[in-house]
Parts: structure tokens; sequence; C-alpha cells
């Protein structure tokens, strides 16, 4: 295959050489989002909402009910959650099942997972998971037909570049696989007529987590 | 890569005859064009969004060997295995030497455009490995024999209940109702079994990231999220073309791209992996760099830009040829004005003479596009080839490509309004003085009256089918 690879550089090297050189990238483009905190809790509740999915502003006291009421409205009954998932956000009434290694096929006997995300983008109304240990494996968000997440009010940017700028270090250090979420998984291939949950979960809950970071 | 078998007016003519098609993919082209327009209008930045993508386009397309060398690098660095490939055939090769090595007999697929280009599932078929595509619209012609006629909604010439007889037949022998919901589950329930059995995945990648190795994926249905994570071994096959420099230019991107393809502010699902993760996701990782022809598009300093494309397709949506011709017409994998300076640059000139006459030149495509290829100036310079390439033959296949234009009414209606939008950097005083070459031959010595002014009737007959 170094054949190939020598012949392939060459050829660019042969077509790209003595061309002047392109201009330089600009970048006049939004960096920072000038909106208040509380107006892009806003922008960001209102635009998940905009996917059909469902959003739950809640008090950092009131988590715990939350997941648990939002389990019990979808009759999840088996609920996957990551390794470290903190204690204090369990009801005792749920049966949580912690990740320790679980196959994927076992995961599709679960109803629902619960998790955390990394940085949410209001702009967009997505979520980004990068493997946190409240995050958990990729596979987690992605095989049971419900998925709870908890953004804190704290963790929602305004603009895509600066929920970029947060997780870069995660991918350049320590190549963190990054999942981005905006509503749940979607098809409009027939007729073009858009029908919520192929292949990802049909349901996605969002509970937004005011004041502190929980 | 295969080219188109006959001409572009010969299959065009052919395809208009469709009234199922032509009624879907009008329906299809204005509304996504519209929800397009609705998502940019709300980005204050949208044209220096632009700017940013067209240039770090530019300057990875000037610095490919560096960018590509750091990618292989970064990868390598991550677990991942480089292989490099100069055509079809070699890529080809690489995956179906992995999932032998792993005992697979089918793989599961990604939608992948770069991977139709090569043909990979024919390839794969002949040594006896099943390519199970797992988008729905792409299972849907899988299951059927039938190809694509859009890049975004690749089955949208077919009607809810012509795939609910195609599910009965294939899939889901029970199933009676023909809602989307319905299909959509029929197709969750039989690939979700394929999903968990799968050992190798194979996917394309929107972007690569040259400084981290990383690859991206770019999806609505979360099959591109099963594929690049349940098998324990994935081929992920890139075009050279698709790097970016460094990971914050994603920002750009994933900016650009949602927003002109679906009409969404972001697609539901985004993937990004660097190389392999202990315990997430696949623990082998092979990525192809593909060329196949996109070094000679490189070479074409006019042309190259074509490379800039990040397969959006806000191109067809807007395309007045397209919109009512369809894919198929192009008889390509890429189709609507970016298909129609691609494919010739990629398969030749030569073999593809008349795609670049498979357009109107009303410059729609180059206002959507978000990377700002200039289509109908690569046009233009690709006519000029053409003609040189195959001289006569070229020419018959543009006038009868005129003949079409000027067929119906509505045509020459909608190619008048594509000549007054042209012609308004020409006109002064009320006067054609001097166009740009070749047409400079007839106005060098004489002036041109302009096409008139449209009478408002007009404007509104212009768009539709009579």
């Amino acid at each position: 295959m170094s054949d190939a690879r020598s012949q392939i550089l060459d050829r660019i090297r042969t077509a790209t050489g003595g061309a002047a050189a392109p201009p330089e990238s600009r970048r006049e483009y939004r960096h920072h989002d000038e909106r208040s905190h509380a107006e892009r809790v806003e922008l960001f509740c209102e635009r998940v909402g905009d996917y059909q999915a469902e959003v739950k502003r809640v008090h950092r006291d009131q988590l715990r009910a939350a997941i648990r009421n939002a389990l019990k409205r979808h009759q999840a009954k088996r609920v996957a959650i990551p390794a470290s998932f903190p204690q204090a956000w369990l009801s005792p009434s749920v049966e949580f099942i912690h990740d320790q290694g679980l196959t994927a096929r076992e995961l599709d006997g679960f109803d629902a997972v619960v998790t955390g995300c990394s940085v949410a983008i209001a702009e967009t109304g997505t979520i980004v998971t990068t493997g946190g240990q409240y995050e958990g494996r990729r596979l987690l968000s992605l095989v049971p037909d419900l998925h709870i997440c908890i953004v804190s009010e704290s963790q929602i940017v305004g603009l895509v570049p600066e929920a970029l700028a947060q997780v870069q270090l995660l991918v350049s250090r320590q190549r963190r696989p990054l999942t981005f979420i905006s509503g749940p998984s979607a098809t409009s291939d027939i007729e073009l007529e858009r029908v919520e949950g192929v292949h990802g979960p049909r349901k996605l809950v969002v509970l937004v987590v005011g004041e502190e970071n929980p | 890569m295969k080219g188109p078998t006959e001409s572009f007016p010969v299959a065009a003519n052919r395809e208009l005859g469709n009234a199922q098609l032509r009624s879907n993919l009008g329906n299809a082209t204005s509304t996504i064009r519209a929800k397009r327009a609705r998502v940019v209008e709300e980005l204050p930045d949208w044209e220096a969004l632009r700017d940013a993508g067209s240039a770090i386009k530019a300057d990875v397309l000037a610095n490919l060997d560096t960018y590509l060398l750091q990618f292989e690098q970064a990868l390598t660095a991550a677990g991942a295995t480089v292989h490099w490939a100069r055509d079809g055939a070699e890529a080809c090769a690489v995956v179906a030497e992995v999932a032998r090595a792993h005992g697979a007999d089918e793989v599961v697929k990604v939608k992948s455009l770069t991977t139709d280009e090569i043909e990979l599932n024919a390839t794969l078929a002949a040594q006896g490995i099943h390519a199970l595509e797992t988008d729905f619209a792409e299972l849907i012609l899988q299951l059927d024999g039938d190809w694509s006629s859009h890049i975004l909604v690749p089955a949208i010439h077919r009607n809810r209940t012509e795939i609910r007889d195609l599910f009965q037949r294939t899939i889901a022998p029970d199933i009676t109702s023909d809602e989307p919901g319905v299909l959509a589950e029929a197709a969750r329930v039989y690939l979700r079994e394929r999903f968990l059995n799968a050992k190798v995945g194979v996917s394309g990648a929107n972007f690569g990231v040259a400084e981290t190795g990383t690859l991206c994926v770019v999806e609505s249905e979360g099959n591109g999220r099963m594929c690049t994570t349940l098998p324990p071994v994935l081929v992920s096959i890139i075009g050279i073309e698709k790097l970016v420099p460094s990971f914050a230019d994603l920002e750009v991107f994933l900016q650009l791209l949602p927003r002109s393809s679906t009409g969404e502010r972001m697609n539901p699902y985004t993937s990004l992996w660097t190389g392999v993760t202990e315990g997430d996701g696949p623990q082998e990782l092979h990525v192809v760099l593909l060329d196949n022809g996109r070094t000679r598009v490189l070479e074409d300093e006019v042309g190259r830009q074509a490379l800039h494309c990040i397969r959006c397709s806000a191109c067809l949506n807007v395309c007045p040829v397209y919109s009512r011709t369809g894919g198929h017409a192009y008889g390509s994998v890429y189709p609507g004005p970016i298909g129609a300076i691609l494919t010739p640059q990629l398969i030749g000139i030569e073999n593809a003479p008349s795609l670049p006459f498979a357009s109107s030149l009303c410059g729609a495509c180059y206002e959507v596009c978000p990377v700002k290829i200039d289509i109908p100036r690569v046009l233009l310079h690709l006519r000029e080839k053409s003609v040189d390439a195959v001289g006569g033959r070229t020419e018959r296949a543009a006038m009868s490509g005129v003949g079409w234009v000027f067929g119906r009414a509505w045509r020459l209606r909608l190619a008048q309004r594509i000549g007054r939008v042209l012609q308004r950097p020409f006109v002064r005083d009320g006067v054609i003085r001097r166009l740009p070459p070749p047409l400079s031959a007839w106005t060098d010595s004489r002036d041109l009256r302009p096409i008139a002014p449209a009478h408002p009737s007009d404007e509104n007959s212009g768009n539709d089918d009579e």
C-alpha cells in the first residue's frame, strides 16, 4: 500500500505545486453569545422542544423526582445508567442498573437510559456527550428506546463554536468520542413526512436543572 | 465510478415523462428549499460562515499533502490502521480483506456517497460479502434493486404504498399499514437484530480532522451511530478532500451543513471519534484514504473548487433543471449542479461530455452553496473542455439541450428569467455592449438588447409545472 501512498502524494504535489497560496481563512462569524444566561436557557429549551423532545426545567432538589416521574410517564422499568452515576439522583423505587460493560444485546432489553452531558448548545438545541463519568459509553444513549438526559443550566452555551471550544481538549488530549444529540432519532425518507425514532431512541426527555451544577 | 451511459438530454427527456417522480421531487425540493431559507435567515453571520468554509477548504486543497500526512500520523497514534487507495478497487479490497479476516459475510453500512461512488456493495457481493444498507431510504432502494434520485432523500421518488408493498415482499410480510411511522418501525425491528450481530461496520465520513485524526459522521436516524459504535471492527472510507485542518474548523461546517442540507438547525446525531477508545465502540479501526480521480480534479485550477463540496444537496433543491428531471437523469452517483461539475472531472470529461450542459446557468446553486463553489463558472469552463475533448459530439449534445430548454413554454420562460439574472452585470444603459468570452465574439461587433424585464405573471408561472 505504500506504493499507493507515495503515488497519491506525488499526484497532489504535482497538481498543487506552484499554485498561489490561498487567502488567509477569515473567521468573522460569531464566537461569543451575547444573550443573558436566562435568555440562553430559555432558547435552549425552546429549540430542544422544536425537535419534538420533551423538555422540563427542574430545580436541583427536584431532579430525583423528575427522573422518576419521567420514567413512570413512559412506563420504563429497566433503566440503565453510566457506571459512576451519582447516587443522589437515583430514586429507590426504580430498578437502575449500572453499566459495568453491558453488551449491546443486553442493553436492547432495557426500557430507558439516564445520562448527563458535557455541554449543550442553545442556538441549535444540541446536547454534547463526551463519554464522561455521567455520560458513559456511546452505546448507552443509543440502544434503549428512551433517553433521559440531564442538562445543568450552567452547561448551556449559546453557540456551536463555544461548545467546540469546551470539548476540544477532551478530543486532542484524551481522544474522547463525542456525540452531538439534537432531538430524538428521526427520518423524513418517506414522502418527506417526519417520523421520530428509527434506530436511536424514539423518545428524548431533557431535564434542565437550575441553579447549581449537579 | 460509472459514468452516464446516455447523454443528459436523452435521460432527462425520459425522466420528465415520469409524473410521480416529477410531483414527488417538486414537493420535496420546494419543501426543503423553504426550510433551508428559514434556518439560514436565522443566522446573522451566515455569509461569514460561508466565507470561512470556503477559505478553509481552499487551504485544505492547497496543502493537501501536508494535511493528509498529519491525519495519517494522528490516526496511527490513536490506534487506527491507515490505508491509501488510488482507486475504488483498492478501497473495496481493503473492506473485503477486513471482512474476511473477521469471518464476516455481512457488513453493516452507513449511508455513504463515497462507497456508492466506488461501487462497494457490488464488489463485496461478488466476493460473497453482503453490504447491508442501514439508512432507511437506502435500505428501501437496496431491497428493490433501485438507486438513489437525491443525495439527501434517496427514495424520494417512491410513495408510501409502494414501500409498504416492497416491505411485504421482503422484510415484513405481515405489514398492512403504509403509515411512515409503521414502515420505519418495520425497518427498525429488521435492522436491530442485524446491528446486534454485526462484526464489521463500514462508514464514509463527512469530515476528517488532520490535527487530531478525528472522523465525523453527520446523520439523522441513528443507524450511523449503530454502525460506528456496535460492531467490534469499523472501516471508514474518506475521500482525501474531506479533511479540515483543525478540530475548531468543525465549528464552521457543523453550522453550514445541517442548515444547508435538511434545513434543520442541527441534524439529530453527529458522531466524532478519534481512533480506538478502550471499552467504548470498535476496538479495530481501519481508515481508507481514497483518491479515485480527486487528484485529477485538483489539477484543474478552476475546477478544483468542486472538491470543496460537503454533500449538502442545497444546489439540487434550488436547481430548476434538477427539480424537474431528478437525479437519475444525471446517470451518476452525484446528481444536480454539483454532479454536473464533479462527475465529469472525476471520471474524465470525455466520459460525461453532456453533463456540463445539464444546467441553465441560473446561478441559484452558487447562491446557496455553503462553501461558495462557483458552479456556473466551473460549468462554463467544463463546457469549453468538453468541446475540446469530443468536439462535434458535445455540440450536438448541447444543442439537443437547447432543444430541450425551448421544448415547452415554461422552459423558455425559465430560460428568460435566468437570462435576466445573468445579464445584469453586463447591462449598461439598457444595452449589453460586451459579454464575457466566448460570447464576446458576438458583442465585439454589435450591441445586444437585453431580455425584457419580466411581467409579474411570468415570474410566477416560470416556476410552475404547467
